[in-house]
């Protein structure tokens, strides 16, 4: 038998990719807001008759009049016109069933296309909390289209769904063109659907509390404070733990082996080096804790309603908001976010200061500088010393995005008008198996990064470090005549008026391939200068305060990521956005390092 | 009236969707949201700083609308009851 082709589609936010992840077993990204899903997926799954199923999740869409590069995925391929897809033999469209007065409008819009079609009617123990009660059989009589009940975030919950596919003979609907489909939306409803005057009370008194005009914007910020402070105190005594354990393994290694290359290579390159970022796992998994139970929760669209004003006055949209919270993470996932939003320019804009968010991969460096500089103190009792100056760098990357925003703005003049037109969520507490893998795969992402590119590129820099050796008769460390030494000489050229000595300069250009590279270089390179405290006592010692507020100024703007700029590339398809990005970050970086550091040294 | 002129919480109708040009796509896609004629129609929450933007209830559905966005949109203030659709 053939394979069968279905397509998953619907309104935004109403559980396609939850019942794409429960049909096909895969773990694609769910969330509670309008626009998760920004291009096709593919997956399969084995009917119980033994028949193949190919399915595909798009992108959701209030309509087939796409208005946004995501939205035209979704019209392309139920059109038949997406290159290298064939049209779907059976289109699934997914419903709300709390929402059906907005959704059941796009069904009639996809009947109209007179295509097999079924509507899988999705969140049916949601709208019976809120005592919805939805006629199935009533539905499917009026729309004329079969009608399954699903509950794709429970087990089981999509089986009527596999049997149903499995076993009717699909058939094509009248596609009779409907007079006015709104009408046609109330009549159906009134046939088939008995709801309560008021099914939203819950949301509407929260949402009298977030969206207050002067308590929304305190909530907001006292949320995101609480993320920083979170992220410095409870992670301390896991990274202990964590240091501690790298320590004693470098200290059991060089007891073992026999002074020479194979012990310099595993205890100074890759024990000091990978042990110097996997001490980050914790803060980063915390980062993304908060970051994921806000994306379950509903509250992201809440904060960009918020902040939309703001945000539009530097040229922005508060649709630009959840691309660039992700960018927190990193800023790839961020920037190919910034599909949903509609307006081309802005989805530039979006793009272009996507980087200045401070991703996870900076934290190593951050951490690392504030621990050795900045004393653990309590301020006004309650806030911690080291958590406010994480804030403030944080804080420095928004304020400069925002510059940056401006400027752009004022550079092309933009007159047109920009929509917002978004979808606020119902309220709904986050799962916490969809939070739990989550956080699974970001560690596993984050440890085959360490596995992998940090490995190699500590291995890499080993070797770069410890050859050629020496001349006979030489009097410093012998890192400085190899041939990373003699690289760092170069750079310190073009970096001394910011500070930085020559162990920094080395440490920036694998910082290129990945940022918290930087960090297991620069204890690889002073292992091998024969320091033997951890890397955090070393800078503490051997670096004066400027040097190292140099560097945190150096890292908020950071113009260091390749495969930030591959993304950049693929997603604007012009080459000279890449430069533009490239070439603005640097400037910045530069000017702030070499401002940071000349006035330190002055005040100093 | 048109919707940016409505005050918070006072219950009202659509009565219809304003093109302001020719072939004007948020319009287009305000009536796709069900802004059409007969809906009742709440204002339930303003942004800080000048109410823009405004959140809106439909049937419901909340959508945050801009003022421009808010001002294609016309309506009657009262219940779908008293107000012919």
């Amino acid at each position: 038998m053939s394979v069968l082709q279905i397509a998953l589609v619907g309104n935004p936010n109403c559980g396609k990719t939850a019942l794409f992840n429960r049909l096909t077993g895969a773990r694609q990204k769910v969330a509670n807001y309008a626009g998760v899903t920004i291009e096709r997926k593919e997956g399969h799954y084995t009917a119980p008759s033994g028949r193949q199923v190919r399915v595909l999740d798009l992108p959701g869409t209030y309509s087939l009049a796409a208005t946004s590069p995501d939205e035209a995925i979704t019209r392309d391929v139920c059109l038949g016109r997406h290159p290298g897809e064939a049209v779907p033999d059976l289109i699934v469209c997914v419903v709300d069933a709390t929402n059906l007065r907005l959704h059941l409008r796009f069904v009639l819009e996809l009947k109209a296309l007179g295509r097999p079609l079924v509507l899988a009617l999705n969140m049916v123990d949601a709208a019976q909390r809120r005592g919805i009660v939805v006629d199935a059989a009533a539905l499917a009589r009026e729309l004329g289209i079969p009608v399954v009940a699903t509950v794709a975030v429970r087990r089981h919950g999509a089986q009527a769904l596999v049997e149903w596919i499995d076993t009717a003979a699909v058939a094509a609907p009248s596609a009779a063109p409907v007079g006015d489909v709104h009408a046609e939306v109330r009549r159906i409803l009134a046939v088939a659907v008995g709801s309560p005057r008021d099914t939203a009370a819950t949301d509407q008194a929260i949402d009298r509390v977030v969206l207050h005009p002067l308590a929304g914007p305190l909530i907001l910020a006292a949320v995101m404070f609480l993320i920083f402070q979170a992220v410095f105190a409870w992670a301390a005594p896991l990274m202990d733990g964590i240091e501690a354990g790298f320590g004693a393994l470098g200290a059991g290694l060089a007891a073992l082996l026999p002074d020479g290359l194979l012990r310099s290579l595993l205890v100074d390159g890759i024990v000091a080096g990978v042990g110097g970022v996997v001490v980050f796992l914790p803060q980063i998994l915390i980062l993304f804790l908060f970051i994921l139970v806000l994306e379950e929760s509903g509250y992201l669209p809440r904060a960009a309603f918020l902040l939309d004003r703001l945000m539009r006055r530097v040229g922005l949209t508060g649709r630009s908001f959840i691309p660039l919270l992700s960018s927190f993470a990193c800023a790839i996932p961020g920037i190919m976010a910034t599909r949903s939003i509609a307006d081309p320019r802005d989805r530039l804009t979006t793009i272009l200061i996507a980087p200045l968010m401070t991703c996870s991969a900076r934290l190593p460096v951050y951490t690392l500088l504030i621990a050795a500089f900045i004393p653990q103190r309590s301020v006004a009792g309650v806030f911690n010393l080291q958590g406010i100056v994480l804030f403030a760098l944080y804080a420095a990357g928004i304020l400069s995005a925002m510059a940056v925003a401006w400027v752009v703005k004022r550079l092309r003049r933009d007159q047109g008008e920009h929509a917002l037109l978004m979808e606020l969520p119902a309220y709904r507490w986050p799962h916490v198996r969809d939070v739990a893998i989550g956080l699974w795969e970001r560690a596993m992402i984050f440890l085959k990064r360490v596995g992998g590119i940090i490995l190699a590129l500590t291995v890499i820099l080993w070797f770069l470090s410890s050859f050629p050796a020496p001349p006979d008769g030489a009097s410093g460390p012998a890192i400085q005549y190899s041939l990373a030494g003699r690289i760092g000489g170069l750079l310190e050229i073009v970096f001394a008026p910011l500070g930085f000595n020559w162990q920094i300069c080395i440490a920036l250009v694998p910082g290129l391939a990945a940022r918290e590279v930087a960090v297991s270089s620069l204890a690889t390179v002073y292992a091998l200068s024969g320091h033997e405290e951890g890397l955090a006592a070393i800078v503490a010692t051997q670096w004066s305060l400027p040097t190292a507020l140099s560097l945190l100024a150096w890292y908020v703007f950071a113009p260091m990521c390749l495969s930030t700029l591959a993304t950049v590339r693929r997603e604007t398809n012009s080459w000279r956005q890449v430069w533009i990005m490239a070439g603005y970050l640097f400037a910045l970086a530069y000017a702030a390092s070499l401002a940071t550091y000349q006035i330190g040294r002055w005040l100093a | 009236m048109r919707l940016s002129e409505l005050q918070k919480n006072i219950p009202a109708v659509v009565t219809g969707v304003v093109d302001t040009g020719a072939d004007d796509p948020i319009a287009r896609r305000l009536r796709e949201l069900g802004f059409v004629a007969g809906e009742p129609i709440r204002i339930v929450a303003s942004a800080p700083l000048g109410r823009d933007p405004v959140l809106v209830q439909i049937g419901s559905t909340r959508f945050a609308l801009r003022q421009s966005e808010a001002a294609r949109v016309e309506v009657t203030a009262g219940t779908a009851g008293q107000v012919p659709a």
